[in-house]
């Protein structure tokens, strides 16, 4: 038998797991990996995961993670957007798993824009 | 590991049928074909509403709403959609807004009158998996209601809500709770009907389908409530899926120890036991139903005494239909107040309709008491196909009536609905346009009620056949205006002698089309033609010579061979041959055949 406790817990987890599912994205930041060819070949897919990992790992539940085709900055690829609401979008360029993480701590987390991971960053 | 997005395949019973299952095992397989099978989840839930575009799968994140998906669109999806994150536009169900962008799901005119309360769960979560359910506070209601309130409370609460039965008669359900409290005995027992009846009804169906253990989860509430330890389900076997899923609903909650002794460690037991129908009509009423639930022949008893005080195996029995139950938890968690504060002052909450007929978005709809019928026509239900005129709407099915266009104003609840001559019943609304007779309409509902009629008592047995046979005398034009007047006094007689609330409200389509469409059955009786072209033996087929451009379409069509001519010269249709079956009508391009 479960306890109530143990059902809560349940309750708490699968809650998490579900979030995507409101269909209300008010209010959530977003993040955008270029998924298309290019973006796959560089090493799309692992930063993607990375992501989700992270998000999961500290149960950010104001964060929907999607992905996008090609917007033709291939050779900039992997890229990742991040939208947070009424703020500009910040574009990050040649994200790896590591600069992933980076980017959920520094940016979505606590709000600081990873300048040296972006496309201004990376020509400085 | 979190997945990045979830894929919901509609699983209810309609995109069922449009091979849905074939859909998802497409997408697991596609999934698994491009690696993607860990980072995505493909679940099936229950019905979505959108039955006429089934079927229906809906991506998230984002909210994609797919329509008429077919098991060869599953790769396109995949590898476009999810792996590349490119919607594919054709299949989506899309309505622009003003600047060209795609309405929200939630904003299209299907979606955004609707209030789902009772569905709320239906097309979102997966209705196999108890933690999806725990997710949106499944069974926190129960523990609120046995950990907060006293029984009393509980059924305070019920009645404050202002809830009343959504079978069909709309009696209170707090005090039909409080009746069962306050009879005394050793062993009470919780049933739920799950016997949907009425032809084109499906409402039960859906969310017993898609949201299983939010009854269970009300009937243990209920079983506190009264005071009973014991519930039955009482599901047609003609649902094999909502079976299924309450099987599986039951079985996981038995395994968490949220049904059985010392439910949730809360100190009380409650188990719940399935008994499926045969399908019988008459089994919906809810003392026939007992006696079937017992094993024994499905008959109405009379009342007095009720089932609170005198049910299943002659314990106090509390007796709820689905979607009441459905309304339960919400109640106990956001307060009797939210609950009334949808709806009119005599009808609260909302109520759910299976719209079906001659409209363009059949399905399922959730809307608050009081929505218009022009609301859920016009709107909800994007209107009637084919530019024809909107004649009526049936409600209730047997036992309801039909409303007539010009009441389309009405605000549609219990009491409104019983002063035009129809009711609510279950839930389902037949729209009908000009191509309905109403006379054919009234004979095909009672004569699935004499079909119906357990015969136990007269009145329904015989006086309903007798009805029949002088609704078929007008269909084929025999019928004398004697007739009429004889109809409406047997339906008066069968309505007030029958044993139950089948006979008692049989005649009711008879009564209702008498009542608003009398022109047309006195056009059967006195002009013998049936003004919408239905009635068979009322309607001939000719050729208009002027327009017949003598294709030889109509002459081809024709499975009797009553069609002559040469070709280039007007056709001719032999009425002792024709059997009016309208094959020549459907042929012609040029619009030169009558009726």
């Amino acid at each position: 038998m479960k306890t109530l406790a143990e059902l809560q817990a349940i309750r708490d987890r699968q809650k998490m797991q579900m979030a995507s599912r409101s269909g209300d994205d008010e209010g959530k930041i977003k993040v955008v990996v270029g998924m298309a060819t290019c973006g796959i070949a560089a090493g799309a897919r692992p930063v993607l995961n990375t992501i989700i990992e992270e998000v999961e790992n500290r149960k950010l539940t104001n964060v929907q993670v999607t992905q996008t085709g090609c917007i033709g900055m291939c050779k900039l690829e992997p890229l990742v957007d991040v939208i947070v609401p009424g703020k500009e979008k910040v574009t990050y360029v040649h994200v790896t798993p590591e600069k992933a993480r980076a980017i959920v701590s520094g940016h979505i987390v606590n709000g600081q824009v990873v300048t040296e991971y972006t496309v201004a960053g990376e020509k400085a | 590991m979190l997945e990045r997005a979830h894929i919901l395949v509609c699983g209810g019973t309609g995109c069922t049928s449009g091979n849905s299952n074939k859909i998802y095992s497409e997408f697991v397989e596609h999934l698994k074909a491009n690696g993607l099978d860990k980072e995505v989840k493909i679940i099936m839930t229950g019905c979505f509403g959108l039955c006429a575009r089934g079927p229906i799968v809906v991506v998230y994140p984002d909210g994609s709403f797919y329509q008429h998906v077919q098991p060869e669109d599953v790769k396109e999806i995949v590898t476009e959609h999810i792996l590349k994150g490119r919607p594919v536009e054709r299949l989506l169900h899309s309505e622009k807004q003003e600047d060209g962008t795609r309405k929200a799901i939630n904003e299209t005119d299907f979606y955004k009158r609707q209030k789902r309360v009772v569905l709320r769960n239906c097309g979102i979560i997966n209705p196999e998996n108890i933690d999806e359910y725990l997710a949106y506070d499944g069974y926190k209601a129960y523990e609120k209601a046995v950990t907060e309130m006293t029984p009393q409370e509980v059924i305070d609460t019920i009645k404050k809500s202002g809830l009343r039965g959504r079978g069909g008669g709309g009696f209170s359900t707090g005090v039909k709770w409080q009746f069962a409290h306050d009879s005394q005995a050793d062993q009470k027992y919780v049933v739920c009907n799950a016997d949907e009846g009425d032809p084109g009804a499906f409402m039960d169906r859906s969310l017993l389908e898609g949201d299983p253990h939010a009854v269970i989860e009300a009937m243990m509430i209920a079983g506190y409530a009264i005071g009973a330890t014991k519930g039955y389900i009482y599901v047609r076997a003609e649902y094999p899926i909502a079976v299924e899923r309450l099987e599986i609903a039951i079985a996981q909650a038995r395994d968490y120890g949220i049904l059985g002794r010392n439910v949730m460690g809360l100190g009380y037991d409650f188990d719940i036991e399935l008994r499926l129908g045969a399908g019988a009509f008459v089994c919906g009423e809810e003392t026939a139903l007992l006696q079937s639930t017992e094993g024994k022949r499905g008959e109405p008893r009379q009342r007095p005494p009720f089932p609170a005080v005198k049910g299943l195996f002659g314990k106090p029995t509390l007796i709820n239909n689905v979607e009441t139950y459905g309304n339960i938890t919400q109640i106990i968690l956001n307060g009797p107040e939210w609950f009334a504060s949808m709806g009119t002052e005599k009808s609260k909450g909302t109520k759910v309709f299976a719209l079906g007929g001659k409209i363009h978005n059949t399905g399922l709809v959730e809307i608050p008491m009081g929505t218009t019928l022009r609301t859920i026509i016009e709107e909800i239900g994007g209107g009637i196909p084919n530019g024809k005129k909107f004649k009526a709407a049936q409600t209730g099915g047997p036992s309801g009536g039909c409303i007539p266009a010009s009441l389309i104003d009405t605000k549609i609840d219990y009491d409104n609905l019983i002063a035009i001559g129809s009711m609510m019943g279950s839930g389902g609304l037949i729209v009908m346009d000009e191509d309905n007779c109403m006379v054919d309409i009234a004979k095909f509902f009672l004569e699935f009620t004499v079909d119906e009629s357990c015969g136990k008592c007269t009145p329904c047995r015989i006086g309903n056949k007798r009805l029949y046979e002088m609704l078929d005398k007008v269909t084929k034009g025999e019928g004398t205006m004697e007739d009429l007047d004889k109809m409406e006094e047997l339906c008066y007689y069968i309505k007030e002698n029958s044993l139950c609330g089948l006979g008692q409200t049989a005649p009711n389509p008879v009564l209702s089309t008498l009542k608003y469409f009398r022109d047309e059955y006195v056009e059967h009786v006195k002009n013998k033609r049936c003004p919408a072209g239905v009635c068979k033996a009322l309607v001939s087929y000719k050729i208009k010579p002027e327009m017949c451009i003598g294709c030889g379409l109509c002459k081809r069509n024709c499975p009797v061979g009553a069609i002559s001519g040469e070709i280039k010269q007007p056709h001719v249709i032999d009425p002792s041959k024709c059997i009016k079956c309208g094959a020549c009508i459907q042929a012609c391009r040029k619009n030169a055949i009558a009726k």
